[in-house]
């Protein structure tokens, strides 16, 4: 927030029974800030949840769950020329209890789904899902296969999908960035339906 | 010395001896095992070699495809065919005693075909569930979903294996052997592990913490490409094979380019060729740049990851300036390829070759040499020659075992036979003898491709064919040098405009089968270790 600025930015936040603008009347935070900042003692107003989900958005643990192609460009996404570490997402969890993001990358086939589902159950929540490339987004080339899972959404629900058979690294880092918006935009703490 | 029609008559004189694209013997079912042991045996032709299996449903018979070639000069070809016409219980012999390779081929073409085989200890179906309704790859298989719907419930494995058997009175028997002993201690790697460089499941049982048994699994990324193969038009087929195995897409499509073309009598502009071989060469060293940054990365070596990747970038940039792709590149057509080079590409070609030098030098002095790698890799995961042919372990691998398998020297294809480079043998047998194979197999495309290089002829880059091609009828097999090892394409083509049959053999499934008999008595560490100097791809396994 710039300096001088003590108007408290609250957008949309909906609870039932209290009017958006009641949020936006602040007065005694606002004078209290005024008054700190008078005396010397720096400060800045925000929302708790602005800090966590920036904190969160840009420490998207993935777990790799790659079963073909796609897999080796998620790995040259993570080597040193395209760098995912830029995104704070290098940690790839192998556990998908220590996961937040899992990134299907591959042909989802009938044997893996019930694994595919399996390692998705296991994870903590909150945990997202980015279906990379067009296999794992409808079935891709293989979508008249006997053996083939027509998209991975049949199974588990997606937030991103990356398109590309398979996708360039630059293609599943702006999915990945999509996905840190949505992050963003999510309330973490006293969720209100 | 006498003639093989002679030997094969000899032996069954029932036999139907043809000369098609390879010497090709029909004979009844009965009798392919006693003429196998025969090819197998003889001093002259020594046939020691299972290179592919090939299940075939003919409409009325179901069969059997063999290409059987002999270690000692892999050019040396036969095929052999069997059938059987009882569609209800279609029974064949085995030929797993005298090839191990034939284990999990045999299986896989149960599971696709309904073929059992005779004296197989393990009959369980490969790649799909024990429970699947029908076998895919019969004509008549029907596709409904309804009769396998998608599964989200994991079930238990039985690790009960089926097997029929003849006893010594010509008798028929079934029987069921466990695959564990009562008392094993069986862990699961894979089928998602990070190091199993694919869906790979190993079921290990341990003894404390070493390697007692492992029963391979597969199939997780089983894709059907086969059968949707039979409903394409060749054209129309070439992007799966790109999609095997990703890590050498070039030299897949290569291949099956190849086969179609031969077939049908296609000539391809010296140019074409000179760029297929070049872009094959950069596959290989592309590929094996990822097979050492990951077996490095397996060990323990994050640095070498980076340092492969590294390296592996400028390959790919040079890919995507020729034809826009990077990793999948679709770039062989039938009759040529797809884009021509760039007026830059020698150039960059160059550049490359001189920064992979230096970087090779880099390489061995800080991994090759470190004291903690060579204890993961010396005298480790030990593959004799005799085992590597046994199991047709050939690539890299198998020339870690002391044996001379590449077929660029024995059936050279495009411009091999114009190019002179080492084929690098070593006769550790170890983890270390594959490891140093792959580097130095890099130094040799580097030769090869200097030797291309200033030579790339003016002309056309691509023939003109007809957007859809027919084969004449017959049987066509193609096998090429791939980075693992031997790729194989095999079509069967009934003179339409689709392939009757097509089958891919996949190197890595011979790299995977050894995987249980090499790791035996190793520690479970060394497992992932010997995993990686193998360098499987599983796609290219499951298809």
């Amino acid at each position: 927030m710039e300096k001088g600025s003590i108007e408290m930015e609250v957008k949309n936040i909906y609870i039932k029974g209290i009017p958006n603008e009641e949020f936006k009347d602040n007065e005694y935070l606002e004078n209290y800030v005024t008054e700190l900042r008078q005396n010397g003692v720096p400060v800045i107003v925000g929302k708790l949840d602005d800090l966590i989900n920036w904190g969160r958005s840009n420490s998207l643990w993935p777990l790799a769950f790659a079963t073909s192609c796609c897999g080796i460009e998620f790995m040259s996404a993570a080597a040193a020329r395209h760098d995912l570490a830029r995104f704070g997402m290098e940690v790839t969890r192998n556990s998908p209890r220590q996961a937040d993001v899992i990134l299907v990358a591959g042909t989802i086939v009938h044997k893996m789904a019930p694994l595919l589902k399996r390692v998705y159950d296991q994870m903590a929540e909150p945990k997202y899902v980015v279906a990379m490339g067009s296999c794992a987004i409808s079935g891709g080339p293989f979508i008249n296969s006997y053996h083939v899972v027509k998209g991975v959404d049949e199974i588990i629900p997606v937030d991103v999908y990356v398109p590309g058979c398979p996708p360039r690294p630059e293609g599943l880092f702006y999915g990945l960035m999509q996905l840190q918006r949505k992050v963003k935009m999510e309330r973490f703490l006293f969720k209100v339906k | 010395m006498k003639d093989i029609k002679e030997l094969v008559l000899e032996t069954i004189p029932s036999a139907v001896v043809e000369e098609k694209q390879k010497l090709t013997v029909t004979v009844e079912s009965r009798d392919l095992h006693p003429l196998v042991a025969t090819l197998k045996a003889d001093p002259a032709f020594r046939f020691d070699l299972l290179m592919q299996l090939i299940g075939v449903d003919w409409g009325e018979k179901l069969g059997v495809v063999y290409l059987l070639s002999s270690s000692a000069d892999i050019s040396k070809e036969i095929v052999l065919i069997t059938a059987t016409d009882d569609r209800k219980n279609p029974l064949l012999y085995s030929v797993t005693d005298l090839y191990e390779t034939a284990h999990l081929n045999e299986r896989e073409v149960f599971a696709m075909f309904g073929i059992r085989f005779i004296n197989n200890p393990d009959m369980r179906r490969f790649i799909l569930n024990s429970d699947w309704t029908g076998f895919p790859l019969r004509k008549d298989y029907n596709a409904d979903p309804v009769l396998n719907p998608v599964n989200l419930v994991s079930k238990e494995m039985t690790d009960i294996a089926p097997s029929i058997y003849e006893t010594p009175q010509g008798e028929i028997k079934e029987k069921l052997t466990d695959i564990f002993e009562k008392d094993d201690y069986v862990i699961n790697i894979g089928p998602q592990h990070p190091s199993t460089h694919g869906v790979m499941h190993f079921r290990t049982a341990l003894d404390g913490e070493n390697v007692k048994k492992i029963d391979v699994h597969s199939g997780y990324i089983h894709r059907g490409i086969e059968k949707l193969s039979e409903e394409l038009t060749y054209s129309q087929i070439l992007h799966f094979t790109d999609r095997l195995d990703y890590l050498a897409a070039n030299i897949n499509r290569h291949a099956l380019c190849m086969c179609v073309e031969k077939a049908a009598e296609i000539e391809v502009p010296e140019r074409a060729q000179y760029i297929r071989t070049i872009m094959d060469e950069l596959t290989r060293i592309e590929s094996h740049l990822v097979a050492w940054a990951a077996m490095c990365n397996d060990i323990g070596s994050t640095t070498a990851f980076i340092y492969g990747f590294r390296e592996r970038e400028v390959i790919l940039d040079i890919f995507e300036k020729v034809c826009g792709g990077r990793l999948i590149m679709n770039h062989n057509v039938i009759g040529g390829v797809m884009f021509d080079i760039y007026p830059e590409f020698q150039k960059d070609v160059e550049a490359f070759i001189v920064q992979m030098r230096k970087a090779l030098i880099e390489y061995h002095r800080f991994f090759s040499g470190n004291v903690i790698a060579l204890g993961r890799m010396k005298g480790i995961g030990m593959m004799s020659k005799k085992d590597a042919i046994s199991w047709a372990v050939t690539g890299p691998a198998g020339r870690g075992s002391g044996w001379s398998c590449d077929l660029r020297k024995y059936v050279p294809y495009a411009l091999y036979d114009k190019v002179e480079f080492n084929e690098v043998i070593r006769t550790e047998c170890d983890s270390f003898a594959r490891y140093m194979n792959r580097l130095d197999e890099i130094e040799e495309s580097c030769r090869i491709i200097e030797q291309l290089l200033p030579n790339i002829p003016e002309g056309a880059f691509a023939t003109k064919t007809k957007p859809i091609i027919k084969l004449p009828e017959g049987q066509f097999f193609q096998r090429v040098e791939a980075a693992r090892g031997e790729f194989g394409v095999f079509i069967e083509s009934h003179g339409d405009k689709f392939p009757y049959r097509i089958k891919f053999r996949s190197p890595s499934m011979a790299l995977v089968s050894i995987m249980p008999h090499i790791c035996r008595g190793e520690k479970i560490a060394d497992l992932i270790a010997i995993g990686g100097s193998m360098d499987y791809v599983i796609p290219c396994i499951d298809r």
